[in-house]
Order: C-alpha cells, then sequence, then structure tokens
C-alpha cells in the first residue's frame, strides 16, 4: 500500500515521542539527582537524554584533552613548595605538531649554564591542537593536558599566549582530575617525587621519595569549576581559575614586557624597533584584531 | 512570566514577576536590560559551518547538547535572517571572501562568535600558505572559543559568555555598539583574490611596500633580519 | 563485472618483466633504494597506460601525485598507482619524470578519467603542465594565485625553517606570534612592487569561463530559453562544508556542472612535509573530521610499511585498531545517511536520530583517546593507549560518577544491543518510505564501468556492483581472519548508496562482534610494538599504504630521504576523488537532485580540500 513505508516511519518518530514522557514521569522530581543523571546518560537509557548544560555537566573522562599545563609542587609542601616539574628539556617543544610551545631554558646566574628548570614556558592556544602529545612524551610527567574546557574570553590578544604563570597548576589539581592516571604515573616513577628529586634524595642517602604529602594531611579539595562559574560576573567568567592563577597577572600572558634596547646600547635592525628577549620586534605591527568602531567595551 | 510571554501593560504594575534570569541583573528597571534580555535568548546563529568545528557545533545543536534551550535553534541559512556567525573552522584566504561577504549581508545587531583556535588564531594549520591567522583579522570578534575542537560544552560556555556580553550592552546614545549609538557601522572591505589574499585596507601600505621592491619576506628572513644586530 | 576478462599475467612481477619486455626503451626499473614500480618515459606514458588498461587488467588508477626532487636529482615526478578492480592486490607503480622548469606531461584523462581532479592538483601545486588535459587550471587555489606551493623552494609567508622542530622553540623560546614578523600583520606574500592600483583580479572570470553563459538553446522557437548558471555554495545549508558547484541549467534540467573547491584547502600536504613523522598523526585527525581512527590507522600502515621490520604490531594493537576502524564506519555511516536525507528535505529530524548513538560511540573514544573527535589515538607500531579498564570521569565536577562502568561491559552493551537497535530503527525510519524512494530511486545513477573509470571507491563504488573492498583486496591489519561479506548494490543509484551504508554498518557490528572476544583474550598483552622516542628516522623510500576508509581508499604516499620528516606526503583523499564523477552523475538530473547526490557521495570537505 502506498504510504505504508511513511507511516511505518511516522512510528518509529511516534515511539520516540511516547519513550520522552515515559522518562519524564519515571524521573519525575527527581531532575537535578545525580544519580538519575548518570542512568541518563549512560548506554541503560533508551534514547538520548539532553545535558541542560550550565546546570548540569557531562563530566570528561580522565584521559581527556584539552589545552595543556604544567604541574609544580604543591604550594604547601613541606619541601619543595611550588617548584616545577619541567626541566626544560624541551622534549615537548620538539614533539609539538604545530610549534606552540616556546621555552626560555633557565640559566645558573652565576655560572651562566643551563639548569633544568624553565626560565619561561608559553603556549599559544591559538595555535594548540590539544594532540597530547607534550603530555605524552614527557619524561618527567610535567605537562599534562587540562579538564577545563571553559575558556572562551572577549579578547585574545592577551589571554590566548599562556604563560608560566598561568600554566602552572599544584600536583594536586592533576591527582583531582585524573585520579586513576596519577596514580599509575607514580607508581611508574617510583614514588610520589619528581625523578630529579627522587635521584637528588637517594644521593643524599634519604628515601627516594617521600609518600604523597596529601595521603598524610588531608589538603582541602581544589576549587572545581563548577557551574556557578557561568552565572557569576561575565567579565571574570571567561578567566576563572584556580586561585593560583589568579594571583599572577593574567594579562601577563601578553609577551614579556620589552625591554628597553636603547638601555643597553644596541641598534635595532630598524628605527622604533624593540628588543624582546635576544630578538628584535616591530612594536607597530598589525596583530591588533579588528575592533568594532564604538565606545569601548 | 509564567507563560514567557512579557505583556507590555504589566511593566506599569509594581508586582510584575521578575524571571530568575532576571533577576541577578542589577538594572532590571532599565530598558536596556529588558531588551537585552529578549535579544540574548532569541539569538538566531547563521547555518554556516567550516571545518571540524562544524560537526562539534552540529553537535551541540542536537539532540545531547540542544541549543534550542538558548533560543538559538534556528539556524538560519540566510544572513539576513541571523544574528550570530559561529565561525566553526579554519579560514582559508578562499573562504575569507564569502565570510566577509556574509558578515556584511548580516543586519545589524550582529555578533561573531570564533569557534575553535583556528579561527581565533590560525590553529595547527595557521603556517599554511591559503590560512587566515585569525577571523578577527577582517571582522571583529565578540567571543572566542579555544580549544581543538572546542567540546558541544565549551561551545555552550561561549554562547552563554556572548549572551552576559549583550545584557550588558546599553541602548543609550554613543554606546559600545555602533549599531545602538551612531547609527549603522561601516562595512568591512571584502577582500581581494590576487597574487595573495589582499585586503583593500592595505592599498596605502601596500604602496609603501612595493617601493621596497621585494618579495615579501617570510617569517625566517624577518627572524634572521631582527637576530643581526645580535650577533654583530 | 564478471564478464571482464582477466588477464593472463596476475603477479605484479612478471607484469612488470612483461612490461618492460613491451616497452624497451621506455621502460626501466625504478632503482633508487626503497623504491618500487617502473619509471615510464613521458613520450609514452599515453601508450603505456592504454596497455596496462586493455591488456594487463589494470582499469583503475587510484592515485596520481607528484614529487618534487629538488636537490635529489632536481626533477618533478608523477607518480601513479594503478590496480585491478575488483580482483585487488598490490598497486601497479609507475612514474614519469620531468624537468622543474619546464614541467609537462602527457594528460592520462582520455584514458582514466578519474585522473581529472588528480592532475588538475598537481598542475596546481606543483606547475606541471599536463597535455590533453580537457580543463587544467587550478583547483585548490584560485587563478592569479603566485607560485606552485608544493614545490620545496616555496616559502609561504610565516615559513620559519624547513623543517620541524623549528629552533626558535627551545632553548631561547621568546614567544612570538607570527603576524608580528609580517609586514602587513597577515599571512601574506605578494610579489616584488605588487600594489592594488591596476590590478585586476582574474579568479572569478575565469570560473566562468566555459561555462557558456548566454548561449541561445535550441529547441521549440517558442519555448526557447537562455541558458542559466546557478551557483550553488561555498555557503549552503546542504552541502557538507564549503564546497561550491556552478550549475549550466536548461530549465531545471543540469547540462553541466562545475565542481569548485579549495575553500577548505588548508595545506596539509605542505605542513605535512613540515612536520615531524609522528607530527603528522594529528593533523590526519583533521582530513576527514569524522573518522580520525580511521585516517589513523591509513597513515600508521603507511609509515609501518617504510619502517620495515623496526616495527611490529602486537596482536592486541591490531585488535584495538579494528575496533576503533569499524566503529568509526558506523559513526560515519550514520552521520552520511542522516545528513543525506538533511539534503533531501528532511531537515534534521533523521539527522539527530542517526547522531543519537555517535554520541555514544564518542564517548568511548572521548575515555580512550582523549578527544571525541580528534582522536590521536594510533601510532608507529600499535595505538597510544590501552583501553582504560573502566571509563572513568573526572572526579572534581559535580556529576563525579558519570559513566563510570566498566569498559568491557559498555562495549558489550553498545555492540550487542545498542548499535544493531539504532540501525534497525534507522531502517524502519527511512528505508520504505515512499518520499524517499521516489526521491532516490533512479537518480544520480553511476554504472559500474563508469565507477571504476572515474576512480570512485568506498561505497560510492560498490552501490554500483563492484566488489571492491581493499580490507580483503588487499588485505591489512587482522581483518584476513575476521567474517564479513563486502556488500554491493546493483543500481548505483542515491537509494542504493544509502541502502548499502546500512548495509555495511551490519557488517561492521558483526566484525565488531567477532573483536570483543578478542580483545577479552587478548588483555594485558602490549599494545605498542614501535620506537618509543619521541622522535623516529625511517629509512629512505617510498610506501604507499591504503586503508578502506568508511569514505572510500584513503591512501598516504610517503617518501623519505632518510630523515625524522617526510619528503613527500600526500593523502590520496576519497573524497576528492569520488567527486571527479559528480558531473557526469549530474547531467540530466533536475538541479534539486544536485544536493541530494552530493550528499549520497559523501564528501567531507577537510578531507577533500585538505
Amino acid at each position: 500500500m502506498y504510504g505504508s513505508g511513511i507511516l511505518k516511519g511516522l512510528g518509529v518518530t511516534f515511539r520516540h515521542l511516547i519513550t520522552t514522557f515515559i522518562d519524564d514521569i519515571q524521573w519525575l522530581g527527581r531532575k537535578r539527582d545525580v544519580e538519575v543523571f548518570q542512568q541518563k546518560q549512560s548506554l541503560a537509557n533508551r534514547g538520548l537524554v539532553t545535558v541542560e548544560y550550565p546546570e548540569e555537566k557531562l563530566a570528561v573522562p580522565e584521559r581527556f584533552r584539552f589545552t595543556p599545563f604544567l604541574i609544580t609542587y604543591n604550594q604547601d609542601d613541606p619541601d619543595y613548595p611550588g617548584k616545577d616539574w619541567c626541566t626544560s628539556c624541551g622534549i615537548c617543544a620538539k614533539v609539538c605538531p604545530p610549534q606552540c610551545i616556546w621555552i626560555v631554558r633557565g640559566t645558573d646566574p652565576k655560572t651562566g649554564r643551563p639548569k633544568p628548570e624553565p626560565e619561561q614556558f608559553y603556549i599559544d592556544i591559538d595555535i594548540c591542537m590539544n594532540c597530547g602529545y607534550c603530555a605524552e612524551y614527557c619524561p618527567f610527567d610535567a605537562i599534562k593536558m587540562d579538564h577545563n574546557y571553559e575558556l572562551a574570553s572577549y579578547d585574545r590578544t592577551s589571554t590566548h599566549i599562556h604563560d608560566k604563570a598561568r600554566l602552572s597548576r599544584e600536583i594536586r589539581y592533576w591527582q583531582s582530575i585524573a585520579p586513576t592516571i596519577a596514580a599509575e604515573e607514580e607508581a611508574a616513577r617510583g614514588g610520589y617525587d619528581h625523578t630529579d628529586v627522587q635521584k637528588a634524595r637517594k644521593k643524599a642517602g634519604l628515601e627516594p621519595s617521600r609518600p604523597d604529602p596529601l595521603k598524610v594531611k588531608p589538603a582541602e579539595p581544589e576549587p572545581a569549576p563548577v557551574a556557578v562559574a557561568v552565572a557569576e560576573a561575565p567579565a571574570a567568567a571567561p578567566q576563572a581559575e584556580a586561585p593560583k592563577a589568579e594571583a599572577a597577572p593574567a594579562a601577563s600572558a601578553a609577551p614579556a614586557a620589552p625591554s628597553s634596547a636603547a638601555a643597553d646600547g644596541e641598534t635595532p635592525p630598524h628605527p622604533g624597533w624593540i628588543k624582546r628577549g635576544k630578538r628584535w620586534i616591530d612594536p607597530n605591527a598589525k596583530v591588533e584584531p579588528v575592533r568594532r568602531k564604538g565606545k569601548s567595551e | 512570566m509564567t507563560n514567557g510571554e512579557i505583556n507590555l501593560r504589566d511593566l506599569q504594575h509594581p508586582d510584575i514577576p521578575v524571571p530568575e534570569e532576571m533577576q541577578s541583573n542589577i538594572a532590571v528597571t532599565s530598558l536596556s536590560s529588558l531588551y537585552n534580555w529578549a535579544r540574548s535568548r532569541s539569538i538566531w546563529p547563521m547555518l554556516f559551518g567550516l571545518a571540524c568545528c562544524a560537526i562539534e557545533m552540529i553537535a551541540t545543536a542536537a539532540s545531547r547538547f540542544d541549543l534550542a534551550r538558548f533560543g538559538m535553534e534556528v539556524m538560519r541559512a540566510s544572513p539576513r535572517q541571523a544574528d550570530l556567525m559561529i565561525v566553526s573552522g579554519t579560514v582559508t584566504k578562499k573562504m575569507i571572501v564569502p565570510i566577509v561577504r556574509l558578515y556584511n549581508q548580516m543586519p545589524e545587531p550582529k555578533y561573531v562568535l570564533a569557534m575553535g583556535a583556528c579561527a581565533s588564531g590560525g590553529g595547527p594549520f595557521k603556517e599554511g600558505y591559503n590560512v587566515v591567522s585569525g577571523i578577527d583579522k577582517y571582522v571583529p570578534v565578540d567571543v572566542y572559543v579555544p580549544g581543538c575542537p572546542p567540546t558541544p560544552q565549551a561551545l555552550l560556555y561561549g554562547l552563554i559568555a556572548l549572551q552576559k556580553k549583550i545584557e550588558r550592552q546599553s541602548l543609550g546614545v554613543g554606546a559600545s555598539v555602533p549599531w545602538y549609538g551612531g547609527g549603522p557601522s561601516e562595512e568591512v572591505p571584502v577582500p581581494i583574490l590576487g597574487p595573495d589574499i589582499v585586503d583593500p585596507r592595505h592599498a596605502e601600505l601596500l604602496r609603501k611596500e612595493a617601493q621596497k621592491n621585494r618579495v615579501t619576506p617570510t617569517v625566517a628572513e624577518m627572524l634572521a633580519e631582527s637576530a643581526q644586530p645580535e650577533s654583530a | 563485472m564478471t564478464d571482464q576478462v582477466l588477464p593472463q599475467v596476475t603477479d605484479l612481477p612478471s607484469t612488470v618483466a612483461a612490461l618492460k619486455e613491451r616497452f624497451p626503451n621506455a621502460v626501466k626499473d625504478d632503482t633508487r633504494s626503497g623504491y618500487q614500480g617502473v619509471i615510464v618515459d613521458p613520450a609514452h606514458l599515453t601508450e603505456f597506460a592504454r596497455v596496462i588498461r586493455d591488456e594487463f587488467g589494470f582499469n583503475y588508477l587510484s592515485s596520481v601525485t607528484a614529487v618534487d626532487y629538488l636537490g635529489h636529482g632536481d626533477h618533478l615526478e608523477v607518480v601513479y598507482h594503478a590496480y585491478r578492480v575488483p580482483s585487488g592486490g598490490k598497486p601497479l607503480v609507475f612514474k614519469a619524470q620531468t624537468d622543474r622548469n619546464d614541467a609537462v606531461v602527457p594528460s592520462l584523462v582520455s584514458i582514466y578519467p578519474g585522473a581529472d581532479f588528480q592532475e588538475r592538483e598537481a598542475y596546481d601545486l606543483y606547475g606541471i603542465h599536463f597535455v590533453g588535459h580537457p580543463n587544467l587550471k587550478r583547483i585548490l587555489l584560485w587563478e592569479g594565485f603566485e607560485g606552485y606551493p608544493m614545490r620545496k623552494d616555496y616559502h609561504e609567508a610565516y615559513y620559519e625553517q624547513e623543517t620541524k622542530p623549528f629552533d626558535s622553540r627551545w632553548p631561547g623560546g621568546h614567544v612570538f606570534r607570527a603576524e608580528e614578523y609580517n609586514p602587513f600583520g597577515h599571512n601574506v606574500r605578494y610579489p616584488a612592487g605588487f600594489t592594488l592600483d591596476d590590478y585586476k583580479p582574474v579568479a572569478e572570470e575565469q570560473l566562468q569561463q566555459g561555462m557558456a553563459l548566454g548561449v541561445d538553446i535550441m529547441g521549440d522557437p517558442a519555448f526557447r530559453t537562455d541558458r542559466l548558471i546557478v551557483n550553488l555554495g561555498p555557503h549552503h545549508p546542504s552541502t557538507h562544508g564549503v564546497f561550491r558547484m556552478m550549475v549550466a541549467l536548461t530549465g531545471e534540467t543540469i547540462e553541466s556542472l562545475e565542481p569548485v573547491m579549495g575553500y577548505l584547502h588548508r595545506n596539509h600536504e605542505k605542513i605535512g612535509e613540515r612536520n615531524t613523522w609522528y607530527g603528522n598523526m594529528p593533523f590526519t585527525d583533521r582530513l576527514d573530521y569524522i573518522c580520525s581512527m580511521a585516517n589513523n590507522l591509513a597513515y600508521a600502515i603507511t609509515v609501518e610499511q617504510m619502517m620495515g621490520n623496526q616495527v611490529s604490531v602486537p596482536y592486541r594493537a591490531e585488535v584495538i585498531r579494528v575496533l576503533m576502524a569499524e566503529l568509526t564506519r558506523i559513526t560515519n555511516h550514520l552521520w552520511a545517511i542522516g545528513f543525506l536525507l538533511n539534503d533531501l528535505g528532511a531537515f534534521f529530524t533523521p539527522a539527530l536520530y542517526a547522531i543519537q548513538t555517535r554520541e555514544y560511540i564518542l564517548d568511548f573514544f572521548e575515555a580512550t583517546a582523549g578527544s571525541r573527535m580528534m582522536c590521536n589515538y594510533m601510532r608507529i607500531g600499535g595505538v597510544a593507549k590501552d583501553l582504560m579498564a573502566r571509563i572513568r570521569s573526572e572526579a572534581a565536577l559535580i556529576n563525579d560518577k558519570v559513566r563510570d562502568m566498566d569498559t568491557m561491559e559498555y562495549l558489550d552493551k553498545l555492540i550487542n544491543d545498542r548499535l544493531p537497535r539504532s540501525i534497525d530503527e534507522l531502517d524502519e525510519l527511512l528505508s520504505e518510505s515512499e518520499i524517499i524512494k521516489s526521491r532516490c530511486i533512479g537518480v544520480g545513477l553511476l554504472p559500474a564501468e563508469m565507477a571504476i573509470a572515474y576512480s570512485a571507491s568506498g561505497p560510492l563504488l560498490r552501490a554500483s556492483g563492484v566488489p571492491y573492498d581493499i580490507r580483503r583486496a588487499d588485505p591489512y591489519s587482522i581483518y584476513p581472519e575476521l567474517e564479513f561479506d563486502i556488500c554491493t548494490r546493483p543500481n548505483g543509484d542515491i537509494y542504493d548508496r544509502y541502502y548499502l551504508r546500512l548495509d555495511e554498518m551490519r557488517q561492521s557490528v558483526r566484525i565488531l562482534k567477532q573483536i570483543l572476544p578478542r580483545l577479552k583474550d587478548t588483555q594485558g598483552q602490549p599494545i605498542f610494538g614501535g620506537k618509543t622516542s619521541y622522535s623516529i628516522k625511517v629509512p629512505a623510500g617510498e610506501a604507499y599504504g591504503h586503508a578502506e576508509n568508511p569514505k572510500g581508499e584513503l591512501g598516504f604516499y610517503c617518501v623519505s630521504t632518510g630523515g625524522g620528516n617526510p619528503w613527500r606526503y600526500h593523502v590520496r583523499a576519497p573524497s576528492f576523488i569520488n567527486l571527479t564523477p559528480l558531473g557526469e552523475m549530474c547531467k540530466g538530473q533536475k538541479v534539486a537532485d544536485v544536493v541530494a547526490i552530493l550528499g549520497s557521495i559523501d564528501i567531507v570537505l577537510g578531507e577533500t580540500d585538505r
């Protein structure tokens, strides 16, 4: 019969319609229940249920990759407070497919020789492709992929080059977002501590690694980026960050302040150029985005 | 406000029910807020996908993340009916010409959201010879959503940020956005497909550069040039 | 196709020997170390091609590309890969060399129409003139573009160094944006002395040429009509991305159609030659961004071929690879069917139904590889990580227990219950609908001979009745030990392409059901048998690796000079080559069907334009 195929198809849509109501009735009054949410978002469900985003969020898995961040010791670590895990070996910068990592290797001010600590570390997240190679090939577990995807901003010139202050997070943050992986890595390292620290301690005749101070003394958990962040003042929302990153000026993502060249007595290659690091740049080069005319917002 | 409709006569009653979304606003009483509230909750995006991010944009519009909750489900294929251009993907030099034309055709007020690393600043393909390093080289961008690609939730976060931005705009004369203040803004000049993409706004600069009579230097050449005094 | 006379000489070495005998002066072995195939004198190329097609049965020219050997002999080389379809086997590789300054090679379009777009691409990017090509103009870039960008001496505006990693990143990595070092602040490079003052762009005019604007069409004098040119795209609600078509119409009937592409040409190959071997892996994700896992697999296969016995892929890794590739096939076909229906005018309802199951597969990808779409999961010699024991979510978020379940259990439920159910549901929803049938049956016909001649691959080829599937024709991974059928459909119209995708999804589920016990058996076994170093060197030579991607044959042609970066990195993109017969398929159809035909080919622009 002509039209039976269409009717059959309409039957499918009708079934879906009924199912949604069955679901609604089934979960009546328990809309915000975490267990219900889990049930709804798993395969146990017959269809696919909407995640009402800012109010409820689909939690990301541990292996989730967004932008990279650097790991440091906890600020309240008794022995190495806030010490970088990065040794500025440069493997991440070399393996990075789109070359979005810039590292200034630290030098010892006395000897002038390189030391295993980055002086600066930049990631241009306008280039980063979230591939996770930096985290995968880092021999020191010092760079990891963040799970915070809520990074929208109104301006990219000042916020999209993440500098070291912006990138650094305490190890406890990583332990909190990826507990299983962090534990696996700890086992592979042979203990909680950084491999270099372990070597140094061994040399000094100490136990190679200390136990995780967090497990000895439970510290307050990292404030998680929760739904409230969206509802807050919009200017702050895109930069909603852990307390540590807030302490560092968020706008310091703008490249290091150009140092005055004239003071060094060097002559720029073109008149008016300024020096940044070891290189000269044209301060008037057009990197500014097009903006709408009108009063500043 | 229970049935979601606003009766203008209600505004005269002091006991007008205030919707939850408006309660957090500072100036509930001003016309701007009401106007912006209405507008920020009915943003019609342009149905316009460029690359990988477009797939995530479609996933955002699909059942699991459901843009309709934000009043954005009406994706318009015509720029003349759209309020928001979601630039979802790598912008190539060949594509920037239609994009600028589409932007010019959108009626004001209009907004641009750069979705993903490519639209924001070129992304992993930035070094390519046919890639525009950021849509904001040509059209003003309101919200940048980083990520490669941003997950649907990241895009939703960006869209909420855009709503917040709209809510703060003022209707007054000389306001922060041209369409409320001094009349319509100028069109963005459409780029030209020449030996490379040509921005008509660079006509003067081109003339100046032409006097040097050299091929435009690459970054490597400029780097070498700028490092010279160092080695000397 | 069964009545085709198969050649007597079937194996490749004796074919090559016979060919050398046939062309004693024109054909010689490629003796460079690591290379294969023969080098053909350009003067005899056309004749050679005719002979291999007609007498040796190489009826399918899969890939045409060029290599610039600057500093390695200073010549340009055009590389061809030909197969016998449907019998399969390894490709016959033949090459033609030409001078860099005066690059001329005869066109093979008259023998293999499938070479059309690929020769245009080589012309566009390398500046090789194919004599006898009917429509030799730029395809990815625009007319008037300065230079041939894939040549090794072409440097783009943001050029920093020949190969990655760049020296400016470490140890003195003071951050900069490339724009800062361009006088225009844009990614642009102009020839010396260029100004806008008397410049006239030619790109659009050149496009309109050949469409025969304003010509009167003969017919009944009372109803004489002008030819009408309609432009579809690049911004069009149903063109699967930024694809553009120029259509010449007589009334509503299509007289000719010219695809215009390159609106997403993001220089994948040029960047790929700058990248390290590993660095290309995440870039392959962005080729066909719906099927990143399958792209990863094809690239890994290619480089593994070049590495030879330096890498060996463990069994478990192969199992996981097939698992991922088949899940990807299902996501792609779900997507393709959903959006074909969009193109037919069933706006979004079928698409929503089709992609809801995709979300659950993406959840698995996200948990295993870390990203929903850009998986970057395969490595040269295995896969990046083993499956997680449990699909876990970030603990810090409010719904911390969501999706915490056993991975095997999840897969079990997905493969044995969810996927078959949603495929059946889609079948029930669409297959018998009279509207779909009347729109699809008999529209966009592609006969089998034409499909082969035009180098169509994947579902497009099989829907025309050609049982050619690389998983069987030139097996890779563990496909030989898995049971599945090569689906075909007899008619080669839109409906057959739609229905074939449903069938293929069912076959994929069948494969996945065989994968599950293998996954359980191999638990705990190694997943990586390659080099653990962050940068690998690949022995000098060339390799062509291909895999049956959801959209067709995805091939990678790589040339190594022994270093850490590919010398040549070419992608034989199914979406690109499957578009070659689009013009022919649309001829005589109504304009409303164009979009449906395009939807049935199932292209992704990231791969078409690269």
